[in-house]
């Protein structure tokens, strides 16, 4: 599904991503570990289009397309979804009508039937239950006002209703309490499916006791120093991100 | 901020195809092929006698104008606010426009009038009139119709033209006219009090509810022409009244002004709500040609628990000079202004208003949205004035701005005179502009760059919105869209 190779990215002149090779498969869980400043953050903005985020060297291929020609709003269209670090605060707009929004803008750009106010209500009520999300987060405005976990929460409920199928999840677990963590884990863990892959990307091996990963990679100084399975992410939970980079030795020296 | 606005710029760089295939569309700026009747440009005694006499005015209404005229003669144009304005040449005006033929009532209306209020979404008709709103159409400088006059005055609501109401009540019109915006009050309102050539006129009597909203839509049509409405609205005690105003003109490749002077009053308990949709002709988007509006509005509570409100969209004009004020006489009078002020390309808006508190334990309450994009400037200009003997007195002032792009400007001057140690005063501004991480959320959800604009937009404006009748809060929000576009893309 998803294909990076050798990317190079530079964000104001600096560069950040230093050849990062990765491959997605449909169904599969991916983590993205690392040190802060690893480039983690940069990854899932350079995937979902971000301006001010220039590519240099390298390739991304999704679906067999080249993803980094798309405009962000197309790539979400065809099925990429970043769930932010900081959800953005829209003063005033209802979140249910940005959702209805987003959704139709999607539908309408793969060429498929708008839905009416009858149906996205529908579909939300379904999701809402699945979701344990509160009515009431649905009718205030997106995101403002919202608690950390209220939006970490209002993340996976948009993707839940988007449907994505390729999840990018940028630290959901950062500043949630264990019962919010939980909760965000459980909406993860609903909505894997064989079609849909996710990327997730952490600071903490505490998520993946909830949402267990196929992949485990460890990112460190803008490429993959090692990747491994669930294992690896609890050896790095015991020894930290240190012994990990020094232990390679076409690590993070380069 | 400077670098995050450049950033913004270079986004709007990237999509320059995206803006150039939008522009600005103006819908309403055609023009209707009628034979008109008027004065030739140029003003003095004998325009203002003109006047007069075409309208079949009594003696004390012509001396009222020319005592107008006269005081204008001696009043500078006012420079205080922050616009620049092109000298204007008030010889090179005509003071009076009219379609030649006058109809006796709507069944008389010349088609081409029908169909331009058609076209503009405003159906004079009855059988196709919008369901519950009465409609007093002026065309240029006199009324073309109104509409459900007979239901209205059923129910003993006067609404007409102000040249009838002239006629036919005269004893209210003397009794009111002038009595909230006195002739002399400004430079504008001294100019529209000489040479006015038509308006609306609402009386409400005591008690009663208004059945229906009642709206009157302005169309300026004629070249060189000026329009200087006149409307009054008066609201015996215990009643109620919502209306509204919609203002459009074709495009031209020179300015017009418009000065209209509005008065409301409140007599006690009575609630008027007054809303403005105002989409003059902006000019091009290199700022040539538009309309001058410059508009004295003013709503005096006169009695005790009384109630106005103003709630304006600006979105037209090339420079609009406006400040809706209520004076807050009566004891417990609510006053209230909620305003979107968008200006564009090279618009220039100085609109704010006036709260001045009079009676005792008198309200009010002012919230402002400003949204700059293009070139334009955009300022905020309000007062809240207590006075000595209003006790405890209050008002809550929320004034935003939205900048899109870097080459806007906002500007909020508040000004505030109590004299009242009891009163309570809440001044609350935020300056923001439509951030790079909203606009990559929207995006990153699906949604396309112009749509993201109006949707933030939009939510900028919600507790605005929320105060207009429902079918013209649709309205405001498809105007905003269409005045946005090309601002971002």
């Amino acid at each position: 599904m998803l294909k990076i190779e050798n990317l190079h990215a530079r964000v104001e002149g600096k560069e950040i991503l230093k050849g990062l090779s990765l491959t997605v498969n449909a169904g599969e869980v991916h983590a993205i570990m690392g040190p802060n400043g690893a480039g983690k953050s940069t990854l899932g903005h350079v995937l979902s289009g971000r301006e001010g985020y220039e590519v240099t060297a390298g390739s991304v291929s999704y679906h067999g397309n080249d993803l980094l020609a798309l405009e962000p709003e197309a790539r979400a269209a065809a099925g990429v979804f970043l769930a932010f670090q900081y959800p953005v605060e829209i003063p005033g707009v209802n979140n249910t009508y940005f959702l209805r929004a987003a959704l139709n803008a999607q539908r309408k750009r793969r060429g498929e039937k708008e839905l009416d106010s009858m149906q996205f209500l529908k579909l939300v009520r379904e999701k809402i239950k699945v979701m344990q999300i509160s009515d009431e987060l649905l009718h205030r405005a997106v995101n403002t006002g919202f608690s950390g976990g209220e939006k970490k929460r209002n993340e996976i409920f948009q993707m839940a209703v988007l449907e994505p199928q390729l999840a990018i999840l940028d630290e959901t677990d950062s500043g949630l309490d264990i019962d919010a963590l939980k909760q965000v884990a459980q909406g993860v863990n609903l909505l894997r499916s064989p079609q849909r892959a996710f990327l997730m990307i952490t600071h903490y091996q505490r998520l993946l006791d909830y949402v267990v990963p196929d992949f485990v990679h460890v990112l460190a100084d803008g490429r993959i120093v090692e990747s491994g399975d669930k294992s690896l992410a609890l050896k790095l939970e015991e020894h930290g991100y240190s012994g990990i980079g020094a232990s390679q030795p076409t690590g993070a020296a380069a | 901020m400077t670098s995050e606005l450049s950033q913004t710029s270079a986004t709007m760089r990237d999509n320059a195809d995206v803006a150039e295939v939008l522009g600005r569309s103006y819908s309403a700026g055609f023009i209707t092929k009628i034979e008109m009747t008027g004065l030739p440009p140029g003003l003095d005694e004998g325009t203002v006698r003109a006047i007069s006499a075409v309208k079949g005015e009594p003696a004390w209404m012509t001396e009222w104008r020319l005592q107008a005229y006269r005081h204008w003669l001696t009043m500078p144009q006012p420079d205080w606010a922050k616009l620049s304005i092109d000298p204007i040449d008030y010889q090179a005006i005509s003071y009076y426009a009219a379609p030649k033929v006058q109809p006796k009532s709507l069944d008389e209306v010349d088609p081409a009038l029908l169909e331009t209020y058609e076209k503009l979404g405003i159906p004079l008709h009855e059988r196709a009139a919008l369901a519950g709103v009465a409609v007093d159409a002026v065309f240029d400088s006199v009324s073309v119709g109104t509409t459900f006059r007979k239901q209205l005055a059923a129910a003993g609501v006067l609404f007409c033209s102000m040249s009838e109401a002239i006629r036919e009540y005269p004893d209210i019109v003397r009794k009111y006219l002038g009595s909230v915006v006195p002739t002399g009050d400004n430079f504008f309102a001294a100019l529209n009090s000489a040479v006015f050539s038509d308006g609306s006129f609402v009386f409400i009597p005591r008690g009663v509810r208004c059945p229906m909203e009642l709206s009157t839509y302005f169309r300026i049509n004629a070249q060189n022409t000026g329009q200087f409405e006149r409307t009054l609205i008066v609201a015996e005690e215990g009643s109620h009244v919502s209306y509204l105003e919609g203002c459009t003109a074709p495009k031209r490749d020179e300015n017009q002004l418009h000065a209209a002077v509005v008065e409301l009053v409140a007599l006690e308990g009575a609630q008027i709500k007054y809303s403005t949709v105002q989409n003059w002709y902006p000019g091009d988007e290199n700022g040539v040609g538009g309309i001058y509006n410059f508009v004295t509005k003013r709503g005096d509570c006169r009695g005790d628990d009384s109630k106005i409100s103003w709630t304006q969209v600006e979105t037209g004009s090339a420079i609009t000079w406006k400040y809706p004020s209520v004076v807050l006489r009566g004891d417990r009078s609510v006053g209230e202004f909620y305003s979107v002020a968008l200006t564009h390309h090279h618009q220039q808006a100085d609109t704010g208003t006036k709260m001045i508190h009079l009676g005792k334990h008198t309200k009010s309450k002012i919230v402002s949205k400003g949204i700059s994009a293009g070139r334009s400037s955009n300022s905020y200009r309000g007062l809240v004035k207590v006075e000595k003997g209003a006790e405890g007195a209050r008002n809550y002032t929320q004034c935003d701005s939205l900048l899109i792009g870097k080459q806007c400007g906002a500007h909020t001057f508040p000004y505030m005179e109590v004299k009242n140690p009891s009163a309570i005063i809440e001044h609350e501004a935020t300056t923001s502009k439509i951030s790079d991480d909203q606009m990559f959320y929207c995006r990153s959800r699906g949604i396309a760059e112009e749509d993201a604009v109006s949707m933030i937009v939009d939510g900028f404006c919600k507790q605005v919105f929320r105060e207009l009748p429902m079918e013209f809060a649709v309205e405001a929000k498809k105007l905003l869209e269409v005045s946005l576009e090309g601002a971002v893309g």
